[in-house]
């Protein structure tokens, strides 16, 4: 299925451009004077002067240009004077001579009424509600000192859906159709809509189907961007208490790249602070017996998918008509389920090398439990993942053997903090540890990979080298990192250049694949990664609330440790070396074929539609 | 019809056909019109056409039996129009078989004036040669949008054209720029029909002056208010006034394609309008250089399915783009990014409707009618509890007490007349103090209700006024689109206090909350919708405040239809035990010997009613 | 993997796709295609919105929301005699609720609902502009007007019950 771009919503944003000259607006807010650029809503406008008019649907990741705001909620409506209705600040335009009042007994009574009646038709569930403090539905009424509801009555009730990765609680959805922006705006998925009408509509996927019923990836943006706990992730920190608990298992840990990055925000750090140590020692604390780092395996999966890459690109250069360019990345869960669904006559496309959680699922559950004399079955796999399609990932049936999956729990960076709070961590006071040994070793090429561009900056540090035979010059390629959304470059391998592209968000990345279908793509090899920048901002990430800051620090960060690393490049880390000697062979060799290769389904079919 | 390629072949063709008219006129002893509207169609009007048909011809009798749209008589469908060979027309109503057998054996052919007679209370403004009169002499009435309703056959533009019919579309595009015709509608003070009361003129100029190069004229006919019917009347009875207008103003505003959104509902009016646009097309007044100028312009439809929110020009514009028919902040209006992006220009029916005539006889002239803020006429769909039901077109400033008592007639049964709900679920309901306001877009705001499309309701002393407050809240929270919180909580929640109220459980509290709940949703809501659903609770909180008081603290409701707060008492003095009312009882609730007092088991009743109509001996009491 | 559980026979997917392509695929014709295909059907079920959305190229989840929003349309199927009672204002203040009250009493169903043996539903609707005949009830194209709770009963005996 294709979605066509509304031409409209294009058009309309070309001329709101266009509009948006140079032309200076004089206006005044709460007896303030102020002069503000044509097309600057009272919002903005109000910031500027540090008045900071609440919101509840609005909406922005800044400079991404991810942008919501149907004026729904009308929580920051304010009064213009002269005008007889109150008005929404977050997309009425300042105007010249404008009189505004953010918060006379006008507008404060009208935000309160219309708050109240939100919240008379929302659960009063908040303490045991897992977006509890996060909320900002809660946070509003906080803020207001709402002690009564004063408009009580009917509230709408509709049927709890629990899907691998997603938990949809729609009695607590307010309509502020952000998930059904991300959904569809910048996805370009189509699983969420607005359904029904008055008091009845909210947003659901078609049919009020489950989400596992659907064409969802899981990428777990709508939870991203959710404000209350309409959406949340699936929990499995008990199912991981449990098997800490239990005395037959002995369990092992994995920490994604972009968790570093992030965790130390839910202990009050400021963004882009790196813990990687912190979290070593609080996983051993909470009782794991091994902490691995799934850095490694992405270092493994470089050496994979590099020459993989190599392998296409050399037939491809010996006139094989049947090679497949460019080769597409395939680590992002989100991604891989968005070509199956989405271009399943594009499969064959991808790189068949699993994702670093599954790799290093697979290598855990044999390598690793030979070398600690385990069987299989008393192996437990837990990771720790920015990342909601990871748990769905890791139900997927071709990544388990006899129904023992390769990973057995995947937890989100909210969850991980969530446990280490339950434990009473002292996280911040912790001692740097460091990961054990023999899946904790990495480059800094694998720290990369938390964020857009980095996966394929990776591949090009290694395939550079084991086509060339030299080493490569300068390390860092400033022309594949950044957070625009499509992004290309050619890299010189010693006179044969690699065009490049990369894309982060769904949406993006059709365009790219829309261009391979067409023939028109120009590219060698493509990066794709479903979140706005990468996994730094995964759908299991903290909480941004809209703050592209955060986002920036966080990647920051993730180039931060991978210049203070001593390795940079993954096919010289030694622990992956030792690993292709002891067990697994050469890169695409038969071992590596099997433990470390998959293939794609072609998931069009794949609508249920419910009775 | 042959293609009019020029402004002298429409001309010709005229008078061609008016030449065939008056030849027709000698042969024909009668010309019978049918009035073949919804109602009139409901109401058995296309048999009483086939019976004039079968019967004249049956009877050696020269006539043209013509079917036309409505007359406006709505109450006395079917209606049909008789004109004897050199006399005045006159109109029958309530005709059914045995009427029309009567009309044909005395009046047709006597001249015997039979029962069933309507007296003609309206005045037509039009250009025709053959009835000159340009500005009708002083009428309550006065039909410019419905000038050819139940004159013209609708199926044929040939009797369109013969009723001067796109003589102003030739005007304008032979004679006027677009600039110039702006002018002329500007001038004329026209102001939107829908409701919004916005100068037409100045939303035409609007669109021109922004740059695409493609642009759209959208007709709402997406009549929604319930109890409203005027659009629908047009588009039935002359399609091609609106065909025309649609012309004009794309004409004006630099547009290439029309289009019109019509409701599902009304598939009478679809097919007229189909029909008329085949007939425009085959014509050359709709399609490429339309008589003969480099104007192309051509039309279709869009529909309707079933949402109020859409006559808001940003829903209707979703709605026709194929989505759901939410709203959007404006700016950006229409005129700027409407359709597909593009300036559209959306006007109403009737508004389209006033055009033609506007041009053929001058904005000077539409501007001697109406107020001096509101020109013009407006279209009323007269209906409730009042004896003439009907379609009335009345210059703006006519006083309510004219419409209401005058052309319509008055209350039925000799009711007490209680209240006027004008505005649909927009607007509010007036009182007897209101009466003799003249009605205008001011006027009418100012006394807290709105001109709206133009339904007006009328109520009587059997009417409680907070049940119909309830009554216009239950629609709107059904047609809420859902976007916006405070309209799609807030007037669930006003609904739900005034249910509580009707229920006999409301208090004072409950009072203070509606009226704070109203205003705050009234002003914070997204669009026209939310901003004025709860006009009909503040107005009746305003105009019949002692029935709100008497519904919370005395529990008690007047007109007796809050049935939660009625009993039925069975008054030993005046029971004969006749049993009737125990024998009819539908839930066994009344006993009683025969010959001896009953008496109603309050818990088992359900209030319907039945052994209070059911009683001869006046012995039922309501408490 | 499974396939999508289409229940209706290739040839009414067909008509169905004809429907679609005489509007050009285009998804701005949604509303359109909607109305032709219950026009077809007498209701949108599941499986033709999947076909609609599949041939327009949108999202079912779309077509669904579009579906849900419209009163007009509908996913319960109706009765063979569809019965409408018209709630607009002139029809209410004139007794419509006890014209519906009567038939859901004889009928024995809730507006929305179909009899069993799929003979008879009952919806409302809004204004069908007849208001000099209030109150209205509409069964299959046939409009009836002024009519009073007592005479249902001879109505519903036109369609045999």
């Amino acid at each position: 299925m294709r979605l066509k771009y509304a031409d409209n919503v294009i058009f309309r944003n070309y001329l709101k451009d266009q509009a948006k000259n140079m032309e200076q607006i004089a206006l005044t807010i709460d007896n303030k004077k102020l002069t503000v650029e044509k097309g600057v809503t009272i919002l903005q406008a109000a910031r500027t002067i540090g008045i900071e008019i609440p919101t509840l649907c609005y909406f922005n990741l800044g400079d991404l240009q991810i942008e919501n705001k149907p004026g729904g909620c009308r929580i920051c409506v304010v009064e213009i004077e002269g005008r007889k209705n109150l008005a929404p600040a977050c997309v009425t335009e300042c105007a010249t001579g404008m009189v505004v009042h953010t918060h006379n007994i006008r507008v404060l009574n009208a935000r309160r009424t219309v708050l109240e009646l939100i919240l008379s038709d929302h659960p009063f569930d908040c303490l045991v509600c897992s977006k509890s403090g996060e909320c900002e539905l809660q946070s509003l009424a906080q803020k207001f000192g709402i002690r009564e509801i004063h408009y009580q009555g009917e509230k709408s009730v509709y049927r709890k859906d629990t899907s691998p990765a997603i938990i949809r609680d729609i009695d607590k959805c307010i309509m502020c159709r952000r998930c059904e922006m991300m959904c569809n705006d910048f996805q370009t998925c189509g699983v969420l809509s607005a359904i029904n009408r008055g008091f009845q509509s909210v947003v659901a996927p078609a049919f009020e189907m489950n989400l596992d019923h659907s064409t969802c990836t899981y990428c777990g943006q709508c939870v991203s961007v959710c404000p209350t706990g309409a959406l949340t992730e699936q929990d499995h920190t008990r199912s991981v208490l449990n098997a800490l608990a239990d005395p037959t298992k002995t369990v092992v840990v994995q920490t994604a790249p972009a968790v570093r990055a992030a965790l130390g925000e839910a202990f009050g750090l400021p963004a882009g602070s790196l813990v990687t140590g912190k979290m070593v020692a609080a996983l051993r604390q909470l009782g794991f017996d091994y902490v691995f780092d799934t850095d490694f395996a992405a270092d493994l999966t470089i050496m994979e998918e590099g020459s993989e890459l190599l392998d296409r690109l050399t037939r491809h250069l010996k006139g094989d008509p049947h090679v497949k360019l460019p080769i597409l990345t395939s680590c992002c869960p989100g991604w891989v389920n968005f070509f199956e669904h989405h271009f399943p006559e594009m499969i064959d496309i991808p790189s068949t090398a699993k994702s670093p959680q599954q790799m290093f699922g697979a290598v855990a559950k044999t390598y690793l439990a030979d070398k600690i004399g385990l069987k299989r079955k008393d192996l437990v796999v837990v990771s720790i993942m920015p990342c909601l399609a990871k748990k769905y990932e890791c139900t997927r049936e071709e990544f388990s053997s006899d129904g023992n999956p390769d990973v057995d729990y995947a937890l989100s960076t909210r969850e991980l903090a969530n446990l280490i709070k339950q434990a009473n961590i002292g996280f911040t006071s912790l001692e740097d540890e460091n990961f054990d040994d023999p899946m904790g070793e990495s480059s800094g090429a694998a720290v990369i990979f938390g964020t857009t561009g980095g996966v394929i900056e990776a591949a090009v540090r290694t395939a550079y080298e084991l086509h060339t035979g030299k080493e490569l010059p300068k390390l860092d390629f400033e022309e594949l990192r950044g957070l625009e959304f499509v992004r290309s470059a050619t890299v010189d391998f010693d006179g044969l250049p690699i065009r490049i592209g990369i894309a982060h968000g769904l949406g993006n990345a059709r365009k790219l694949l829309e261009e391979i279908k067409a023939g028109r793509s120009r590219y060698h090899a493509i990066e794709i990664m479903a979140c706005p920048g990468g996994c730094i901002g995964g759908g299991g990430q903290p909480y941004t609330h809209g703050d592209i800051n955060i986002l920036k620090a966080r990647q920051k960060a993730i180039y931060e440790e991978d210049k203070r690393k001593p390795l940079r490049k993954s096919h010289e880390n030694p622990s992956i070396q030792r690993l292709y000697e002891e067990f697994l062979g050469t890169p695409l060799g038969e071992m590596s074929h099997h433990l470390l290769h998959t293939h794609y389904f072609d998931k069009t079919g794949e609508v249920i539609i419910s009775e | 019809m042959i293609r009019i390629g020029s402004m002298a072949a429409l001309e010709d063709i005229r008078k061609q056909l008016l030449q065939e008219q008056q030849t027709k006129q000698q042969e024909n002893q009668v010309v019978v019109k049918v009035a073949l509207a919804t109602c009139g169609i409901a109401s058995g009007a296309r048999d009483i056409l086939q019976f004039f048909s079968a019967e004249l011809e049956k009877r050696n009798i020269e006539a043209a039996v013509l079917q036309t749209g409505c007359m406006g008589y709505c109450y006395a469908e079917p209606t049909v129009e008789v004109c004897r060979r050199g006399q005045e027309p006159v109109i029958f109503g309530y005709v059914d078989e045995k009427r029309a057998d009567d009309i044909i054996e005395n009046y047709i052919k006597k001249g015997v004036m039979v029962d069933g007679l309507i007296p003609k209370n309206f005045s037509t403004a039009c250009h025709c040669e053959h009835e000159p009169q340009a500005v009708p002499e002083k009428s309550k009435q006065i039909r410019i949008a419905l000038r050819n309703c139940g004159v013209i056959d609708p199926a044929s533009i040939e009797d369109y054209i013969l009723h001067d019919g796109y003589h102003a579309l030739a005007d304008v595009l032979n004679r006027m720029t677009p600039e110039e015709a702006i002018e002329e509608v500007i001038a004329s003070g026209l102001k939107g029909r829908g409701g919004g009361g916005f100068l037409t003129g100045q939303k035409w100029k609007l669109t021109r002056q922004s740059q695409s190069a493609q642009k759209y004229v959208v007709c709402n006919a997406d009549e929604g208010d319930p109890g409203a019917f005027m659009d629908r009347s047009i588009l039935e009875g002359d399609p091609h006034s609106v065909i025309e207008a649609m012309a004009i103003c794309a004409y004006c505003i630099g547009a290439g394609q029309g289009l019109v959104y019509i409701r599902a509902e009304y598939p009478l009016a679809i097919d007229r309008l189909l029909h008329a646009i085949g007939q425009a097309r085959e014509a050359g007044l709709l399609g490429s250089h339309i008589l003969g100028t480099d104007f192309h312009f051509d039309i279709s439809l869009r529909y309707g399915a079933g949402a109020f929110v859409c006559g808001e020009e940003t829903a209707l514009i979703h709605s026709m783009e194929g989505h759901r028919g939410e709203p959007t902040v404006k700016p950006p209006f229409p005129s700027e990014a409407g359709y597909l992006g593009k300036p559209t220009n959306v006007n109403n029916v009737e508004t389209f409707a006033c055009i033609p005539l506007i041009f053929r006889l001058g904005a000077a002239w539409f501007n001697t009618i109406g107020t001096a803020n509101s020109k013009g006429t407006k279209v009323f769909a007269l209906a409730g509890k009042i004896n003439k039901v009907g379609l009335v077109e009345v210059p703006m400033g006519t006083t309510l007490r004219d419409v209401i008592f005058d052309i319509g007639g008055g209350i039925q049964h000799d009711k007490q007349f209680k209240a006027v709900q004008t505005g649909g679920p927009s607007g509010g309901c007036l009182t007897a103090k209101h009466l003799d306001t003249p009605i205008d877009y001011e006027n009418l705001t100012k006394a807290g209700s709105m001109m709206g499309s133009g339904g007006m309701i009328v109520m009587d002393e059997d009417d409680c006024m907070v049940s119909v407050a309830k009554y216009y809240l239950d629609f709107t929270v059904e047609e809420s689109c859902g976007k916006c919180s405070p309209c799609r909580i807030g007037n669930k929640r006003l609904h739900e206090i005034l249910e509580k109220i009707t229920r006999g459980e409301g208090s004072m509290d409950d009072l203070n909350k509606l009226r704070n709940l109203a205003h705050v949703v009234k002003e914070t809501s997204l669009c026209g919708l939310g901003q004025s659903s709860p006009n009909p609770v503040l107005s009746t909180m305003e105009n019949f405040w002692e029935e709100y008081l008497e519904h919370v603290s005395d529990k008690k409701c007047r007109a007796g239809v809050c049935k939660a707060m009625m009993k039925y008492f069975i008054l030993e003095e005046h029971c004969v035990g006749c049993m009737a009312c125990a024998r009819n009882c539908p839930v066994n609730a009344i006993s009683g010997e025969k010959k001896m007092p009953h008496t109603i088991d309050q818990s088992i009743c359900i209030k319907c009613g039945v052994c209070f109509e059911k009683c001869k001996f006046n012995a039922i009491e309501i408490r | 993997m499974s396939h999508i559980k289409i229940q209706l026979k290739e040839a009414q997917v067909n008509q169905l796709k004809e429907v679609c392509r005489s509007f050009d695929n285009d998804p701005g014709e949604l509303i359109n295609v909607l109305h032709k295909a219950q026009g077809i059907f007498g209701y949108l079920p599941a499986e033709v919105q999947e076909v609609v959305a599949r041939e327009l190229q949108l999202p079912v989840a779309k077509v669904y929301g579009v579906v849900t929003f419209y009163s007009f349309f509908t996913m319960q199927p109706k009765g063979l005699h569809p019965i409408s009672i018209c709630m607009g204002t002139a029809c209410y203040v004139r007794g419509a609720e006890k014209v519906l009250d009567e038939f859901r009493r004889i009928l024995n169903i809730n507006v929305g609902e179909s009899t069993a043996d799929g003979k008879f539903s009952i919806s409302c609707l809004r204004c069908v502009g007849a208001c000099g005949l209030a109150p209205v009830v509409t069964i299959g194209e046939k409009v009836y007007g002024r009519v009073s709770p007592d005479g249902v009963k001879d109505i519903l005996r036109e369609y045999e019950f």
